[in-house]
């Protein structure tokens, strides 16, 4: 098979009649023809298919490292807003370790509401709410910094191939940038610099699609550093 | 007064077989998840895309998929008299056959225990505003990024002055002798609306049917072209 890339939308047929090719991400096989389902860039490979989406919210994946805020939360389990449709469970026993037991441990001594937690999702599938848990190093409460939300859609860009994008932000401004799979990122370090990593972080948001971004970030960045 | 003019022109100039100017524009307001104007001949309709989100309230939810709700509704001021703002009989009929012609190309399976919200304002009316509002909600569900087998393009054809026609308007359906919305959508080659207002003979409703779906694929070819305009801009195919 040919390996190539195109832009497509929905009901897009991007492979027909051949069985060699599974359909991967946002693909769907109808009869001998593989459809996209989402507005994106459709690459195909040796065997699979699949599209990389424009637009869209934040569907919860096993693994995923993800920046939520505590709303909600009962005598067992913190319930946690994670940018998507469906919220996360963070259940006590994962902060409080096996001993935990209602009576004896107030949930709001570790994280209250309205706090911001780094979590990673350990469980999920489509009959249950994803599960959380903080119980690993670079997880927990973050104490501070500037809450900027963007679409999921463009995490992967702004991280950038093998972390370069983010590596020269943080690199060219001294900020720290914690970047969740959901959208949800957290900029902290001085004040001034704060503002213009929010600035780039918005530019990649809105003008991802057009090119040359990496230069255009690093003049927003560069100008303000000279 | 005759609806078809006798060099066969209709009464707003149109040929037979020819749609009223389209416009469609894609990611019109920034708080919905996904947006859609189009024009529509004299039709302005807005639609905007809400979800999935959170059921509520949660015994709505379906425990294997999602739940999709449209709402399609006139502003006071988008015909002559003034229209009570509450939701018609008719309203509520438009808005069941809106959810039912954009469900089939939905893949709602996806997103359990959800809702998607389809708000559709007429804000100016003309005839065939169902249609227009289905070929906007169709193309804001693509822009709020929302899994699809396929678009859905909506176009209605009629028969006026004794002739089939494509693309009804307000005169012509309420004078002209018969009125059948069609969606369809076109890659998977399906009808997901089919309505008769009238009376045809066989012959007359195939043929009725079949100018119908290629007026949904003209419409067809103007979604893409504004989804295209709205995400990859300028660029040409890679």
């Amino acid at each position: 098979m040919r390996e190539f890339r195109k832009y497509v939308l929905p009901g897009d047929v991007i492979v027909e009649n051949n069985p060699h090719v599974k359909p991967s991400m946002n693909v769907v096989k109808i009869d001998d023809r593989i459809h996209a389902t989402r507005v994106g860039i459709a690459e195909v490979s040796q065997n699979t298919v699949k599209v990389i989406p424009l637009s869209g919210i934040y569907i919860p994946r096993v693994g995923d490292f993800v920046i939520g805020k505590i709303i909600d939360y009962s005598s067992l389990a913190w319930t946690v807003d994670i940018n998507s449709c469906f919220m996360g469970y963070l259940l006590a026993q994962e902060v409080f370790g096996r001993e935990f037991t209602p009576s004896r441990d107030e949930l709001t001594s570790k994280f209250n509401l309205g706090d911001v937690v780094a979590c990673r999702i350990v469980n999920f599938d489509r009959t249950r709410d994803p599960l959380l848990t903080v119980a690993d190093k670079d997880l927990g409460k973050i104490g501070d910094g500037e809450l900027v939300r963007i679409s999921p859609t463009r995490v992967p860009r702004l991280i950038g191939k093998r972390g370069s994008m983010i590596q020269m932000i943080e690199q060219l401004t001294r900020c720290k940038v914690i970047v969740g799979q959901n959208g949800v990122i957290v900029v902290s370090g001085d004040r001034d610099a704060r503002s213009i990593v929010v600035k780039a972080i918005m530019l990649i948001d809105e003008e991802m699609h057009t090119g040359n971004i990496t230069q255009r970030v690093k003049e927003l960045l560069g100008g303000a550093y000279q | 007064m005759s609806l078809m003019s006798e060099e066969g022109l209709r009464v707003d100039g149109r040929r037979w077989d020819e749609l009223r100017p389209i416009k469609i524009e894609v990611g019109v307001l920034k708080n919905a998840d996904g947006s859609a104007y189009i024009e529509f001949g004299k039709n302005k309709i807005i639609v905007a895309v809400y979800g999935p989100k959170e059921a509520h309230p949660k015994h709505i939810a379906l425990p294997d998929r999602c739940v999709l709700r449209c709402r399609y509704h006139m502003q006071p001021f988008s015909v002559d008299e003034r229209k009570n703002p509450a939701p018609s009989r008719r309203e509520i009929e438009i808005s069941k056959i809106t959810r039912e012609a954009l469900e089939p190309a939905l893949i709602l399976e996806d997103y359990p225990r959800t809702v998607i919200d389809v708000f559709i304002e007429v804000l100016q009316s003309d005839g065939g505003s169902r249609c227009a509002g289905i070929t906007a909600a169709s193309v804001a569900l693509a822009d709020a990024g929302i899994n699809m087998r396929d678009l859905v393009a909506a176009c209605a054809a009629g028969k006026v002055g004794g002739r089939i026609v494509l693309d009804i308007n307000d005169e012509e359906d309420k004078t002209g002798e018969a009125d059948m919305p069609v969606a369809y959508l076109p890659n998977l080659k399906q009808i997901s609306l089919l309505q008769l207002d009238g009376k045809l003979t066989l012959d007359e409703y195939r043929s009725c049917l079949d100018l119908a779906i290629r007026g949904c694929m003209s419409v067809y070819s103007l979604q893409r072209d504004a989804l295209m305009r709205r995400y990859f801009a300028s660029e040409v195919d890679v």
